[in-house]
């Protein structure tokens, strides 16, 4: 039996012995790495980690990270995790999805797992294709995409994945890419503080049927001018000099050249629990190649505290149980194995519910339910 | 107005109360009462959805119970919550059949009509037996309610009713004058106008009024001018009876021969909750219900929603997709997870119900089968999901098909459902149907330690015997010998381990494209289900053997078993048996419809169970098949069988 909660792992002690099957090339080996490398300082043993995925080359990911994982069906990973939050709340639970997967088959339990908040990283891979199905167009793909299904351009109006959320209450918004691998794996840290559904949208290029999608915002010549990153108490400043920044006339943002168009004072200081300003960064969805583009944002956009389902639900029911708090919540007897095998009753690590009630509460369940069977009215035949 | 009935009574015996009828004399002579005995009776309550008619019966059935009575319940009830006041598409019915013997069904025909207006006498009329007793409220019979009702002439004014025994009372007239003096707008007042009837034919029927006393006390604890509006209507209800002399007869039905036991009376619904309940406290497995509301399946939502107490959560899901989901979570973090539903959310839960038979997580999937196809009938009964429960998925997807066959059995099956998921890691799939489901009947329930146990086997990483592998890794997908994987549950450290919806290598559960891996995986997978040991079949009532077999399975149980007997009664070699188990199939099926001449197998779908009787069995099974969406009638279902007896047809 190891002790993992002790010992300090490393990204290799994420791998494991499946090969990774991704395209050569693809986006998705850059996030699978910080993911790998983030882990292990989050604090959280292996075995108390879950990937949860649907289906999609993204999808693929929990076969990746050696820890426990479930690659289920397209689109239901939120709905799976709820069930496994609501039931494990101490359970650190990674949802891997993507375009398709979180916004087009999946889209409603998507919204419904932000606005319950039930408490977990969601990384949303978008690179606005269908990879895995071989090439057709996707929610988030551009008006006029030419793709397998659209030879003369799709007719659809894309979602705006950041807005989507927003509109959905979620209470942590942020946006990666996968070409810059700091930045990410600071908001991979970010999604596992927040306590809530994290959704984390990450720009992830598929070099096979839709390459160089996000490159004006990933390449280092385009980059400084096309985006903006947004720090918490920090003004938003972009440009190759970190020349401009922008100011809020009202509710538009305006960049201007600061030292020559204004003070750096006049700019709009980032404030994450502002949802007003969330909502703008979010709207800030500019087609980059067009004239006058606002830059496009990275960084936590919005993050609110706010009451997660499980807290709430398993609140309700240690007040039914007459238990001092969710904590005492018993996790069932699979749970019971958790301190190596050696019986009933053991407990998990020091932080972990108990497998079982105390023997007296059990019993007085046992009775209450013969109580609740027999209900109100009865009658005895002799 | 809230003296004893009698305290208004002038004309009959003086100091009669509700509480001092039990008189054992047949005749009273002072009040020109009769008691007539009756062996088994049959009342329909039926009026305006609005018109509390549900509650009417569930009290009457209540009441019933309590009396000592057998009986059997048949709600029959609108989709639409308020349809149009007066019109046919409005009416709510509620059957009750009760009896000195055991009662088997709710009954072919009533011996009792209560009708509140013109549509409830309309849509019941040709249901109720030649020379019944009609209970007619005049006040639903005006120039509107007729109109509304499709009737060009009053037939309480006509000769149609000629040929029933006709009780006519001006109920809303009556329940008005009652409370007059109540500080209650016209709408309220007329609302306790049930609470007439009801006391009425508690009248009619010799029964004390304090269970629902009791009841209305519990119900309007917070309202006390309508509790004691509803209880004063009540009670007139009740005098009227006494004092109007034109209701001269009263029955009494002898307490049935019941097993000695302790009796509850019980939904199937109700019954199939408390199972669940109870397979989730003998197992010490915390319950998960995912679901999403859909009629008729709701009411076990609502009532596992009230369990807190016992640790069980409740998830309302977005969609019926999410509910089982969310249930399939819940199974990987080791609970005893459930998701409800019926037909049309069985539907789209289908590629979810792959997934768990892939990851052979254990999962009960409830099905409150109404009729289909589409949104169909929602309120009304139907048997036609079997087929689906057995086949609808893609690919081999095999799984348990467990069927509930009455309210009382709902308990025992459902708890059987749970121990064959969590004993052999397998989505079980347990058919019920919108007549079990809130039809209801007397229950001799079993105390919780009776039951058998449940006893889930964990992955123990001190004891992986062999499921590991050279390198020390845990195998997911070892199976012992009954082909059963353990269940290893996040947070159990050293049994980190993917399980996805991909075809997996044997016992790595790694993905795998193998041919013949993929072929042995089928094929264990089936071989897993089809060794689940389920109890031999058993003839339910008549002889071992003989000319014609009634095969059921599901709510046509009380049908079957009611024809049986009074085929038995004619000296016919007939026999019942009903299925529990659809798969497996119990291992004496074959054998035990070997042994009679023919079998019939009667469904409330078009065929269903008979195809695979012929299919795995190659006998002439033959069909018997209403698709009404009610229950099949006993006499219809009679005459079949004696059709197939060479010496009864020709008699």
């Amino acid at each position: 039996m190891s002790d993992t909660s002790t010992v300090q792992l490393t990204a290799k002690d994420f791998a494991t012995d499946q090969d990774v099957r991704w395209c050569p090339g693809c986006g998705d080996y850059s996030i699978l790495k910080q993911v790998q490398s983030v882990l292990p300082g989050i604090g959280i043993p292996r075995e108390r980690i879950a990937v949860i995925s649907g289906i999609g080359c993204s999808s693929r990911f929990p076969y990746y990270v050696n820890s426990y994982g479930m690659h289920s069906i397209h689109g239901r990973a939120p709905a799976i995790v709820t069930g496994l939050k609501a039931t494990r709340p101490e359970l650190s639970i990674w949802v891997v999805t993507g375009d398709g997967d979180g916004l087009s088959i999946g889209g409603n339990h998507l919204i419904h797992l932000l606005r319950r908040n039930v408490n977990c990283n969601l990384l949303l891979f978008n690179n606005q294709i269908y990879g895995l199905t071989k090439g057709q167009y996707s929610p988030t793909s551009e008006a006029g995409k030419v793709a397998k299904s659209t030879p003369l351009g799709s007719v659809d109006h894309p979602f705006n994945p950041a807005a989507l959320a927003l509109g959905a209450d979620a209470s942590f918004v942020a946006r990666a890419m996968d070409r810059d691998p700091k930045h990410l794996q600071a908001m991979l840290r970010r999604s596992n503080d927040h306590h809530g559904t994290s959704f984390l949208e990450i720009y992830q290029n598929c070099n096979i049927f839709n390459d160089g999608a996000f490159f004006i915002f990933t390449d280092k010549d385009t980059k400084p001018q096309h985006t903006v990153f947004v720090e918490q108490g920090q003004p938003l400043v972009f440009g190759a000099q970190r020349e401009y920044a922008l100011k809020l006339d009202g509710f538009k943002p305006v960049p201007f050249k600061h030292g020559a168009e204004g003070s750096l004072d006049e700019a709009w200081v980032h404030d994450e629990s502002d949802p007003i300003k969330a909502t703008i960064l979010a709207r800030m969805f500019d087609d980059p190649r067009n004239e006058g583009a606002l830059p496009r944002p990275f960084g936590v956009f919005f993050a609110q505290t706010r009451e997660t389902y499980e807290d709430a639900l398993n609140a309700q029911l240690a007040a039914a149980m007459n238990l001092e708090g969710p904590a005492h919540l018993p996790t069932g007897p699979g749970m019971a194995f958790a301190g190596g095998g050696t019986g009933p009753q053991k407990a998990d690590t020091a932080d972990a519910a108990p497998a079982f009630l105390p023997p007296e509460l059990e019993a007085e369940l046992d009775a209450e339910l013969d109580r609740t069977i027999a209900g109100k009215d009865t009658w005895t035949v002799q | 107005m809230s003296e004893s009935p009698s305290a208004q009574n002038g004309q009959t015996a003086a100091g009669e109360s509700p509480q001092s009828h039990g008189r054992e004399h047949a005749q009273d002579a002072q009040s020109q009462e009769r008691f007539e005995t009756r062996q088994e009776v049959v009342i329909k309550f039926a009026g305006d959805s609005g018109d509390g008619m549900q509650l009417t019966g569930g009290q009457f059935t209540n009441s019933t119970a309590l009396a000592g009575h057998d009986l059997a319940t048949f709600p029959d009830f609108p989709a639409e919550i308020r349809a149009p006041v007066g019109t046919l598409a409005g009416v709510s019915g509620f059957q009750i059949n009760f009896a000195s013997r055991p009662v088997y069904t709710p009954g072919d025909r009533c011996d009792v009509l209560v009708a509140m207006n013109a549509a409830a006498l309309k849509a019941n009329l040709e249901s109720l037996e030649p020379g019944g007793q009609l209970i007619l409220n005049r006040d639903g019979f005006d120039a509107k309610n007729l109109r509304l009702a499709g009737y060009d002439e009053n037939p309480l004014e006509g000769d149609g009713l000629q040929g029933y025994v006709r009780h006519e009372m001006d109920v809303t007239r009556l329940t008005r004058e009652c409370l007059k003096d109540y500080e209650l707008g016209t709408k309220e007042k007329d609302r306790c106008k049930n609470m007439f009837v009801l006391g009425f034919l508690y009248w009619m029927y010799d029964r004390p009024l304090e269970p629902t006393l009791d009841f209305l006390d519990r119900k309007f604890q917070k309202l006390p001018e309508v509790k004691a509006a509803n209880q004063a209507v009540l009670h007139a209800g009740y005098a009227y009876g006494d004092t109007t002399e034109t209701f001269s007869t009263r029955y009494r039905v002898p307490k049935a021969e019941l097993e000695p036991g302790t009796y509850r009376s019980i939904t199937g619904n109700e019954a199939t909750g408390l199972g669940l309940l109870a397979a989730s406290r003998k197992s010490r497995l915390p319950m998960f219900l995912g679901s999403y509301p859909i009629t008729p399946a709701s009411d076990i939502l609502h009532q596992l929603s009230g369990f807190k107490r016992f640790g069980v959560r409740t998830f309302q899901a977005e969609d019926e997709i999410a509910a089982i989901s969310a249930a399939i979570g819940a199974a990987f973090g080791g609970h005893l997870a459930v998701t409800t539903t019926s037909g049309p959310g069985m539907a789209l839960k289908g590629e979810a119900l792959g997934l768990a038979m892939m990851l052979e997580l254990p999962l009960v999937v409830i099905n409150i089968q109404r009729a289909g196809p589409s949104t169909g009938m929602p309120t009304k009964t139907e048997q036609a999901d079997l087929m689906q429960a057995l086949y609808g998925r893609n690919g081999e997807c095999p799984m348990p098909v467990l069927a509930i066959h009455s309210p009382s059995d709902a308990f025992e099956t459902a708890y059987e459902a749970c121990r064959i998921a969590v004993e052999h890691m397998t989505p079980v799939i347990l058919l019920s149907d919108g007549y079990i489901a809130n039809g209801a009947e007397p229950w001799r329930f079993p105390s919780a330690a009776a039951m058998p146990s449940i006893q889930p086997r964990f992955a123990d990483p001190a004891k992986l015997e062999k499921a590991i592998n050279e390198d020390g890794q845990f195998l997911p997908y070892a199976r012992d010998e009954r082909l059963v994987r353990a269940w290893a549950v996040p947070g159990v450290p050293d049994l980190e381990h993917r399980i996805g919806g991909l075809e997996k290598q044997a016992d790595t559960g790694n993905v795998s494209y193998d041919p013949d891996n993929h072929e042995n995986m089928v094929k264990t997978r089936a071989a897993k289900i089809d060794r689940i040991p389920v109890a031999d079949l058993e003839i339910d009532l008549g002889p071992e053997e003989g000319d014609v077999l009634i095969l059921g399975w599901g709510s046509t149980y009380g049908t079957c078993r009611a024809t049986v007997r009074d085929l038995l009664g004619e000296g016919l070699a007939v026999a019942h048996a009903h299925l529990r188990h659809i798969r497996p199939f119990p291992a004496n099926l074959g054998d035990l419809m070997a042994r009679f001449r023919r079998v019939i197998v009667p469904e409330i779908n078009d065929g269903q169970l008979v195809h695979l009787i012929r299919d795995r069995f190659l006998i002439d099974a033959v069909p018997f098949n209403r698709i009404k969406g009610t229950p099949i009638r006993k006499e219809e279902l009679a005459a079949a069988v004696k059709a197939l007896i060479p010496a009864a047809a020709n008699a």
